[in-house]
């Protein structure tokens, strides 16, 4: 009789005490993704173009392939939606890697006169990693986009 | 001197917006390589690439060590009027060229 009192109560408890694990795992996971996904190097580099603006994610489109068999020359292509009129256009583009040496890639400053907010070059990856573009508009306003790379032969590594 | 391949369209209408392809020759050394015998290569990069259309600059960028040996850079600008587009690097070890093209608006 005292087990039968005993059980639904233990039963109980440990389903708050699951419960209240899953929390703390949910909230851990919350926290600590950010600060995971891009290194501290290239969190300081955004932040000098940045400052404490926002950075929203959209209006920006990252080309890379997805699949890269030779790190030493990527083609990279930043499209960037925008009427590029004297009142409403793209300022700078900056783009940035989470794994090489440095994390500045190329820094583009463009204004009414480019017409159309599209620029394409050919970068370096030292490592498999995400490479995020950022595009700064002359209302002031930051939008970005990233990329995930697989590098097979890594860029920086070869003897010359 | 450095080989400098640039493609700028001939002749286009007033308004038209139009794209310009830059290749020039150049290691662009990183610094972060070393010879077999461990000594580091020092960097010898392009820091630097404008273009100007009779004289106003459209387009400017800063090149990091990240960038490709032979850099390409494909941008597109307005064709206002006829004239001249020229096309500037500069870079480390006092490296600078300069390539242009004349183009018609009609």
């Amino acid at each position: 009789m005292t087990d039968q009192d005993r059980s639904p109560s233990r039963r109980e408890f440990l389903r708050a005490a699951g419960s209240a694990a899953a929390g703390v795992a949910l909230a851990w996971v919350v926290v600590v993704r950010p600060a995971q996904a891009t290194p501290a190097a290239m969190q300081e580099a955004i932040a000098k173009v940045v400052g404490t603006a926002r950075v929203s994610p959209g209006k920006v489109k990252l080309e890379l392939p997805p699949l890269v068999e030779n790190g030493n020359t990527v083609p990279l292509v930043v499209k960037v939606e925008s009427p590029m009129t004297e009142t409403d256009h793209v300022r700078a583009i900056h783009v940035f890697a989470e794994k090489n040496p440095q994390p500045n890639v190329v820094s583009v400053f463009l204004g009414p006169r480019a017409g159309r907010a599209s620029v394409s070059t050919r970068m370096r990856l030292a490592d498999t990693q995400t490479v995020i573009a950022i595009a700064e508009l002359s209302d002031g306003s930051f939008w970005s986009d990233r990329a995930d790379v697989v590098v097979t032969l890594a860029a920086c590594l070869e003897e010359p | 001197m450095a080989s400098a391949l640039i493609r700028v369209p001939e002749r286009a209408r007033r308004g038209e917006v139009v794209e310009i392809r830059a290749l020039i020759g150049h290691p662009m050394e990183t610094g972060y390589r070393r010879t077999q015998h461990g000594e580091r290569i020092p960097r010898d990069i392009i820091r630097l690439f404008t273009c100007t259309y009779n004289g106003t600059e459209v387009f400017r960028a800063e090149l990091h060590p990240a960038i490709a040996a032979n850099p390409f850079i494909a941008f597109s600008t307005v064709a206002t009027e006829s004239g001249t587009i020229a096309l500037h690097w500069t870079g480390d070890h006092g490296f600078t060229a300069t390539e242009s093209a004349a183009i018609v608006v009609e």
